[in-house]
């Protein structure tokens, strides 16, 4: 998918070149934190884009899009400026910014050159009077417009937040059709905002919960296509896919990648008995991680990949464990209230978000690894299966209505809990998986 | 295995009428329960001489091809062991047929918990239906977890009828 892409940061508006990320400015930059505490949103003006109409107003919708989704920017409507320039060469005339209390201004052009598309932009502070961060551009085929909106958003974020970035990422995810008893699924990818759907699978067989390889260039998934549920995993570009398990009378499913990609941890049902195993990606040796009478399952690794969480009901409900990969007694670290289940460790490595089921109501919870700070982020019927965005700071899940007519959606919400908003999908869909940040 | 068990099995082995009924009845009284082997019935049952009771129609509607399980539970109920042991009895008969037994669970949990859950009362119908006399090879396991459920709604109504294990029998064309 990304195989043809040519996004490049390239030298932007200063004269130093560009290594990776620029430089923020000196002193204190303009920053918003994600903190507990109840945050007033930034406000960011983003005045039409300079350049080829159409696909700079398209631009300037998607990163307007990326940055007020975020819950962290209140975006300050084209009719209250009263300073638009008239070039993107123009000084910024910070007075006229302040006056309408922007605290950030984004200006930008797009050039169009055949089938390519040039995206600069510029971030300012508006009350510091200066720029945060170099000017950049970015090079793109006009087909992936998109993309360069979410690389620009993601610059914009990172630089204000201090978090890395999100918005350029894809989501794998179960389009659910059909009655609730018969219910037909088949697997898709999109972007993190439901733009761009590629349908990976047809309907012919019941698949379950898609999972991202680190690069995105492949997806394991659970399919029922041998009549047994098995792990399968799926070239992303290609869509071609092979079993990953051989059924036999044992079944396997819930599978993750480490993240180096080197290894699957996954469940192994065998005789009844389900437990957490490891194999080796490339030879396909496997050997259990857990062995133990009780159901283990959905397992999670570590971002150094040296330990991994799952879900055990060893203490009579289900919980959370950790467990090094070298094997050895797990080590509990949920003991709240209710039920807990399919832990996914944030790539960050500070948090780990997981299912609640707290009598008859669903939660999407974190907690730190060591079980403390534990917060319900959610609260619904059924609400299940966190997936970190690839900067540990927002998670997606399903949320399921109830009754015969119930259908699940994709939600994401972020680690305070506060941003909690439905994707805008015209379909039921479920078990999302968040890929990597696209290079 | 207890004697009750042993008692509705023999009485099924013995005459199908008494298991024919839709609903299963409270107590089975079984006057052959003492006298060893000769519950077994040797009969030409799977040539056909009984019409349909040689398919799987018959098994689902007649037999019973559904045991339920409390919420959370794995393990067998006795109206569930009298139902095994019906479905046990008719395998006996029709040894050219095979099963998959395949469990289930509720909505409330996790797609991936329930996915164990259901494998774990599959095995639990499975070891039961081994104990009773059914060749292992017969018996294949197979879990969906919360993805099929029977009924749909939203409370216990239905979740009662969802945690279960169905025993989908296919002819197989090999006799053992």
């Amino acid at each position: 998918m990304f195989r043809n892409l040519t996004i490049a940061f390239v030298l932007g508006l200063t004269a130093a070149p560009l290594a990776g990320l620029p430089a923020l400015a000196q002193d204190a930059p303009l920053r918003i934190e994600i903190t507990d505490g109840v945050v007033e949103p930034m406000s960011i003006a983003l005045p039409a884009f300079f350049g080829d109409a159409e696909i700079a107003g398209k631009i300037r919708a998607v990163v307007a899009d990326d940055l007020t989704g975020t819950g962290l920017f209140r975006e300050i409507p084209a009719e209250a400026q009263i300073a638009r320039p008239d070039s993107f060469a123009e000084a910024v005339a910070y007075e006229d910014w302040r006056a309408i209390d922007a605290q950030v201004l984004v200006t930008a052009e797009v050039a169009r050159s055949g089938e390519g598309i040039s995206v600069r932009f510029r971030l300012f502070d508006v009350f510091a009077g200066q720029p945060q961060g170099d000017g950049m551009q970015f090079d793109a085929r006009a087909a992936d417009w998109r993309r360069a909106a979410h690389k620009i958003a993601d610059q914009i974020y990172t630089r204000l937040t201090g978090e890395a970035p999100y918005f350029d990422s894809r989501v794998a995810f179960v389009q659910e059709t059909g009655p609730k008893n018969a219910r037909i699924k088949r697997i898709g990818v999109m972007d993190y905002d439901g733009a761009n759907i590629l349908w990976m699978t047809d309907s012919s067989s019941l698949v379950l919960a898609p999972r991202f390889s680190p690069d995105g260039r492949s997806l394991l998934y659970t399919s029922f296509d041998s009549g047994f549920p098995q792990i399968r995993v799926m070239d992303v570009a290609t869509v071609a896919s092979r079993p990953l398990t051989q059924g036999g009378d044992s079944m396997a499913f819930a599978p993750r990648y480490s993240p180096d990609g080197r290894w699957v941890v996954y469940s192994l049902e065998q005789g009844g008995n389900t437990d957490i195993w490891l194999m080796d990606a490339a030879t396909g040796a496997q050997r259990p991680l857990t062995d133990a009478p009780s159901i283990e399952t959905s397992p999670s690794f570590s971002p150094d990949g040296r330990r991994v969480v799952f879900e055990s009901d060893r203490s009579g409900t289900p919980q959370l464990y950790i467990v090094g990969i070298e094997g050895g007694e797990p080590s509990r670290i949920s003991f709240g209230e209710g039920r807990y289940g399919t832990p996914a460790w944030s790539p960050k490595g500070d948090l780990i978000a997981y299912t609640r089921q707290v009598g008859e109501r669903f939660h999407i919870g974190v907690m730190r690894t060591d079980g403390s700070g534990e917060k319900n982020l959610t609260e619904s019927f059924l609400d299940e299966g966190p997936s970190w965005a690839p900067n540990g700071r927002v998670v997606m899940f399903t949320r399921v209505t109830p009754g015969g007519s119930g259908q699940p959606r994709l939600h994401s919400v972020d680690i305070t809990g506060r941003n909690m908003r439905p994707l805008d999908l015209d379909f039921a869909a479920s078990d999302p998986s968040w890929g990597p940040l696209m290079p | 295995m207890n004697v009750w068990t042993k008692l509705v099995s023999a009485a099924c082995l013995l005459t199908v009428a008494a298991c024919a009924r839709p609903e299963p009845p409270q107590q089975v009284f079984d006057p052959y329960a003492s006298t060893g082997t000769g519950a077994l019935y040797q009969g030409d049952l799977a040539g056909g001489t009984l019409g349909g009771e040689a398919s799987a129609q018959y098994f689902d509607t007649q037999i019973g091809n559904t045991v339920l399980f409390p919420a959370g539970q794995t393990t067998l109920t006795a109206e569930a062991r009298a139902i095994l042991a019906r479905q046990a009895g008719w395998l006996g008969q029709h040894p050219n047929f095979s099963a998959v037994v395949q469990g289930h669970a509720e909505e409330t949990g996790t797609r991936e918990y329930n996915l164990a859950l259901g494998a774990r009362r599959a095995s639990a119908v499975q070891e039961y239906l081994i104990a009773q006399g059914v060749a292992a090879p017969r018996i294949r396991t197979l879990s969906f977890g919360k993805e099929r459920p029977a009924e749909t709604c939203s409370d216990e109504a239905c979740y009662a009828q969802n945690r279960r294990v169905v025993t989908v029998v296919s002819d197989s064309g090999a006799g053992s």
